[in-house]
């Protein structure tokens, strides 16, 4: 009985450990797909359509990575991960990255041994109350009943900002998003709280949104980034300067219409040439061809056409840019250049 | 000159190893355990080695780090300032709390149910084989989610208990609340004095049990029966009746209100408390109902009819004769069914119940990224649990295991 206990263990831990050593890159080049964990389902963000063909914000990053590294942005096998299970499914390379709203802390980047190539979401935690309750701020909350995803940096925000207001709640912790929506309104839970992006995102499916508010609080910092593991410098620059490339070209102009016209050929703007790759190769710096970054940007268009299309004003989710406006209109997504 | 050939000494050869039946099995045995012990040694060192790769080598400090999240249901004292060890013992007797109320449902329901799909009577009969075919052959987890979704749909929400006007309303004399997110009961409340109310209590709990001795003893000695549970009830009912109102009603019973968001005050049994335990109870009943029907089935009629020959009424045969017997051979199997109900509760975090799995093994686990120790941690802590039950009910059955002399 010890024995077979013991033996369980250890081929848990073999699983747990068993990675990829080194070399990303050629995984993926081997493997003629790029495998990217994104969440299990939160509209805008990643979700799957009737066909079964995911869309999203997040779903968009692991196209153009794709789109990069093996020319063919449909070239990616979604692996979808809850809160809980997404770093175990990274560490242990079931996935080759993970854009999956998921927070940049600390001990994330640093004790869970990942590397946050980059933000592109800046975002915070939120409360999201039905109107009928008439709450009008979180510091109202005084015993209430908080739905929550476990596993989630939303966990531990929650805890501290009712402990430093001495106001006291009550955790309901759940897995998915699917389930937080099915207690929250039935009522089994007064309030759900999560990133306000994903609060936004749920009370679009809802089928009455009107109904429901978003309280103004903003209890935490939340930068939302794609991420991979320690140790493979070259595969964590591809990923970030693939995200890079589509923040550069909104700054720059570049889109989804007129790409082709652009890199056709050199044109009087040179870091424009560089990142289309008509002039210079850093393509082959990183491990790529020359034309990488214009695959990437091609795929579904820059960072303002993705987010716009996803998230944006426009679509059902109708999140403002705010924050995640590029840097030329006020807002924070800023890329280093491309030199 | 003799002809007797004396055994040669020393005379072993390697190759006896190998042809003589006297070494062949333990050298067979011997090779066998080499391999395995080198496939584990290969094991461990690969799992050490990748892990000490990944930059993150085994270590169990983490547990004092704090823990940074709250648990709902605390049995022990806990708040999110506490360490990671502390919140994994919260969730430990999480865990144990709903094993315990899931065995002792299970066994009464189980009991019941096994003897009633024995009954004569067709329709109770073909009803417990539709209850126990539909409960062990659907997934437990299926079982578990649905009487969530059951519980959390057709229970109202507290704030259609508010207003004038109100939706619902308590139960039993406005005491009881029952709403979806759990079940809220009076509790009692111990003013100045009630010292002596509790010792009278639980000494007459004492006196039951010396009570039970005597009039054993008595009936042994003189064959005569007395009305043992209308007297035992009594001794549990009118001491501390008669205390309470000599002492001048020192304890009360606090109600259950709304406040806010919630009910407040009384026991809180959480929805997800008891859609686990309900669950949990009803899933293993099934299988229990069927031991205990192998056992009953197990005893020849002819003790039955022996003992009823004897004059011995119905109900004295099945608890005096059929019983004993059938338990020989219904408490082996019962172990494991106990086993799998408290195995089965680590799918607790599927209604957001914080049992071990969900504190050490999901938010702990998720928060440290101590995939390996939390695990091992979690892996002894349900075979510690598990023997502990196993060893329990051996002893039992030892007591109660046929005596041969």
């Amino acid at each position: 009985m010890k024995k077979s206990v013991f033996t369980g263990t250890l081929v848990a831990a073999s699983v747990v450990a068993g990675f990829a050593a080194a070399g990303t890159l050629d995984d993926v080049k081997a493997a003629g797909e790029l495998k990217c964990g994104v969440s299990t389902g939160l509209v805008g963000f990643a979700a799957a359509d009737a066909n079964g063909v995911y869309h999203g914000f997040d779903v968009a990053v692991c196209r153009a990575v794709a789109a990069a590294v093996l020319g063919d942005g449909d070239k990616v096998k979604f692996v979808p991960t809850t809160g809980k299970t997404r770093f175990t499914a990274l560490a242990s390379g079931e996935v080759d990255m993970l854009a999956r709203n998921t927070t940049w802390t600390f001990s994330r980047d640093v004790d869970l041994k990942f590397e946050f190539i980059g933000v592109n979401y800046y975002d915070g935690q939120g409360f999201m109350v039905p109107k009928a309750l008439g709450v009008s701020s979180a510091k109202d909350l005084d015993g209430a009943t908080v739905c929550i995803q476990t596993g989630t940096t939303t966990e531990l925000n929650l805890a501290d900002y009712f402990r430093s207001n001495n106001i006291s709640y009550e955790p309901v912790p759940i897995e998915t998003n699917a389930e937080g929506q099915a207690q929250y309104l039935s009522g089994a839970c007064d309030v759900y709280t999560t990133d306000a992006s994903g609060l936004a995102a749920t009370r679009a499916t809802f089928e009455k949104p009107d109904d429901h508010v978003v309280l103004p609080e903003i209890i935490s910092k939340e930068p939302l980034g794609p991420l991979v593991r320690h140790g493979d410098n070259q595969w964590g620059d591809i990923v970030r300067w693939t995200l890079n490339a589509l923040i550069t070209a909104e700054e720059l102009g570049i889109t989804s219409a007129n790409i082709a016209s652009m890199s056709g050929a050199a044109g009087k703007n040179p870091e424009v040439n560089r990142l289309l790759g008509t002039e210079g190769d850093l393509g082959g710096m990183l491990g790529l061809d020359k034309q990488w970054a214009m695959r990437a940007i091609a795929q579904s268009g820059n960072y303002g056409e993705i987010f716009d299309s996803n998230i944006g004003e426009g679509s059902p989710v109708g999140i403002a840019r705010g924050l995640n406006a590029s840097w030329t209109d006020g807002g924070l997504i800023y890329s280093a250049p491309f030199r | 000159m003799s002809a007797i050939t004396e055994p040669e000494k020393g005379g072993f050869q390697i190759s006896q190893l190998l042809y003589d039946t006297r070494y062949r099995s333990m050298t067979i045995q011997i090779i066998a355990l080499i391999g395995f012990l080198l496939a584990v040694g290969w094991l461990v060192r690969n799992a050490g080695q990748n892990l000490a790769d990944l930059g993150k080598p085994l270590g169990f400090d983490f547990l004092w780090d704090q823990a940074g999240y709250d648990i709902n249901q605390r049995l022990i004292e806990y708040n999110s300032t506490m360490s990671h060890g502390r919140a994994a013992i919260v969730g430990l007797l999480n865990t144990l709390l709903v094993a315990f109320l899931g065995c002792v449902t299970a066994t009464i329901i189980g009991v019941a149910v096994g003897i009633m799909r024995l009954s004569k009577n067709w329709l109770i009969s073909k009803l417990m084989t539709v209850y126990i075919e539909a409960f062990r052959n659907v997934p437990v987890l299926l079982w578990i989610i649905i009487t969530m979704a059951i519980f959390i749909e057709i229970f109202p929400q507290p704030s259609h208990f508010r207003g004038e006007d109100a939706i619902a309303s308590m139960k039993l004399f406005d005491s009881v609340a029952l709403t979806n997110r759990g079940i809220y009961i009076p509790s009692p409340t111990f003013f100045p004095g009630s010292g002596p109310l509790i010792a009278v209590f639980f000494l007459s709990i004492v006196g039951i049990f010396f009570f039970g001795r005597w009039a054993k003893k008595r009936q042994e000695k003189t064959g005569e029966i007395l009305p043992t549970f209308w007297i035992k009830l009594g001794i549990f009912i009118l001491p501390s009746i008669a205390a309470y109102y000599i002492l001048g009603k020192p304890m009360g019973l606090e109600y259950p209100e709304l406040k806010g968001f919630n009910f407040k005050g009384g026991f809180y049994m959480r929805n997800s408390l008891i859609s686990l335990w309900f669950a949990l109870s009803l899933y293993t009943a099934a299988f229990i109902a069927e031991t205990v029907r192998s056992g009953i089935q197990a005893i020849s009629k002819g003790q039955t009819e022996a003992a009823a020959a004897l004059g011995l009424r119905p109900g004295r045969i099945t608890s005096l004769v059929v019983l004993p017997q059938a338990l020989r051979v219904i408490i082996p199997p019962m172990i494991s069914q106990y086993l799998n109900l408290t195995k089965n509760s680590s799918l607790a975090i599927a209604v957001g119940y914080m049992d071990i799995t969900g504190t050490l093994g999901g938010i702990t686990l998720n928060q440290t990224g101590r995939e390996m120790e939390s695990l091992i941690i979690l892996m002894a802590i349900y075979l510690a649990i598990s023997l502990s039950i196993s060893t329990v009910m051996n002893q039992y059955n030892e007591r109660v295991k046929l005596r041969e002399r």
